[in-house]
């Protein structure tokens, strides 16, 4: 049985993550993207409340396709986007809010990796586009914060029932399967590059 | 009767049900495939996902991806066409944003003011041709942002020639690693100009992926490009593994002689295309969805 996991995620279970591992993931989980971590850094410097606690929380890089329903919001489509957008920005988001992990897809670049490292945080890949296995995996939606940014970049809290799968990709050690899987693209780049008959 | 414009946007709600809800069968079957063949346990998951998602998806009738794209169109029109597609085609957009649902992406560039209903200063952006049929054909791409934004241009130097064609699609593969949610569909456009090259990347995507270009040395380009990506083992969602590219796809076009434009369009796993052909009659029909 793949390993669960419930929000909020001390650093003691971060730590205990191993890059590799599939987990599946219950609770609260905040969506949050460019403007988010824009916003919440810049809110933050000026002393403004910030509408949710991200200490421990997970932060899943999505923007959502929701729907309202008698009222009620309803997640229809909501898998990951590209993380490396964020490169620049989670570094000092996790430094400032410690966070327990990242959800994402395609992950992220060495100064993440760091922070990763040195505050106990995981970064955990969903599939790309896998937006209706994602939308199965969410009991309910509880509330939306920050909704002036627009439905994709506003913060959703998704109630989350065996979400996943979700692959741990860059544990708090330091590493990151991507890491991995580029050392062996460099070499096999060789091979492709005699085959293209490129020196 | 005549079509009306309502016809127009009825057909346009549709096309883009259909489209953001299921794959064309050669972007399906390609996956499959790819699913079937992968043997390493990572990769073996993520392409497992991608295929339960796409169950799931035609099943409860659900975009498969929450990145409905922007709404970029090619439309073919009768000659003498009196409809307005133009206007049909915004309505159709609205309505989709609100009824399919789709999520409301279209933005002011600089602003990032969202109107929230995907309509906005030229767009839907739409391509309008004439041809010799008697019905409207319009075919839509709801592209995600995420491949979208690891597309590429180069203003080679005639010298460069074949070789940096090859270095230039190579290059862009890696540069977009893990980002494009692998495995790809690339579009090649080669020759015309800047502009046209990067049109050509992007139309060469509506071609099926199992369908090789008419010119054999473009077809054999086509292939060799392929098996050469493929051996890098990017993989899906850049975790390693087999299939880091679906297909491949080349349009060209004759360029002057002191240029060599290449673009790159790089497409998701999610290689959404429809049509639909509006008949005089009002009647329509969605030949990429048929099954």
């Amino acid at each position: 049985m793949p390993k669960r996991i419930k929000t909020p995620i001390s650093e003691a279970d971060a730590r205990a993550l191993k890059a590799g591992e599939t987990i599946y993931m219950d609770g609260i989980v905040f969506t949050g993207r460019d403007e988010v971590h824009i916003h919440a850094l810049e809110y933050l410097e000026k002393g403004k409340k910030i509408p949710v606690d991200f200490k421990g929380a997970a932060l899943f890089h999505c923007g959502p396709i929701m729907k309202k329903v008698e009222e009620k919001w309803v997640a229809v489509a909501a898998g990951p986007t590209t993380s490396s957008r964020m490169n620049s920005l989670e570094p000092g988001f996790i430094e400032k809010f410690r966070p327990g992990a990242i959800i994402g897809k395609g992950g992220m670049s060495q100064p993440t990796v760091d922070a990763m490292k040195e505050f106990g945080c995981v970064y955990l890949a969903f599939t790309g586009g896998a937006a209706v296995l994602a939308a199965k995996g969410i009991k309910s939606v509880e509330g939306v914060e920050w909704f002036e940014l627009g439905m994709p970049e506003a913060i959703w809290i998704l109630n989350c029932d065996n979400f996943g799968p979700l692959t741990v990709a860059i544990d708090a050690h330091g590493n990151s399967l991507f890491a991995d899987v580029n050392v062996k693209v460099k070499e096999n780049e060789k091979k492709a590059r005699a085959k293209l008959g490129l020196s | 009767m005549v079509t009306e414009q309502e016809d127009v946007s009825n057909a346009v709600v549709e096309l883009l049900r259909k489209t953001v809800v299921r794959l064309p069968q050669d972007v399906e079957d390609a996956i499959r495939n790819a699913y079937a063949s992968e043997t390493d346990e990572v990769p073996k998951m993520q392409l497992k996902a991608i295929v339960d998602n796409i169950d799931m998806a035609i099943k409860g009738n659900t975009p498969m991806c929450q990145d409905t794209g922007v709404a970029i169109f090619y439309v073919d029109l009768p000659k003498g066409c009196k409809v307005d597609v133009g206007e049909g085609i915004v309505e159709g957009v609205r309505r989709a944003t609100k009824e399919v649902p789709l999520r409301p992406n279209a933005v002011h560039p600089i602003t990032r003011k969202n109107p929230g209903d995907n309509v906005g200063e030229r767009m839907p952006y739409i391509s309008r041709r004439i041809h010799d049929q008697d019905y409207i054909e319009i075919t839509v791409m709801t592209k995600g942002a995420g491949s979208e934004n690891m597309s590429q241009l180069a203003m080679l130097t005639p010298s460069q020639g074949l070789k940096g064609i090859k270095e230039f699609v190579l290059n862009g593969v890696l540069r977009a690693g893990s980002n494009p949610c692998p495995p790809t569909i690339l579009g090649v456009g080669i020759g015309g100009s800047s502009d046209i090259a990067m049109k050509l990347a992007k139309e060469a995507l509506l071609r099926p992926i199992n369908v090789r270009h008419k010119d054999p040395e473009m077809a054999k380009l086509e292939t060799e490009l392929l098996e050469a990506i493929n051996m890098l083992g990017i993989g899906p969602m850049g975790l390693g593994g087999k299939t880091t590219c679906l297909g491949l796809n080349i349009e060209y076009a004759y360029c002057h002689t002191a240029s060599l434009p290449v673009g790159l369009n790089v497409q998701c796993w999610a290689g959404r295309r429809g049509t639909v052909r509006i008949y005089p009659d009002g009647k329509a029909t969605y030949p990429t969805h048929e099954r």
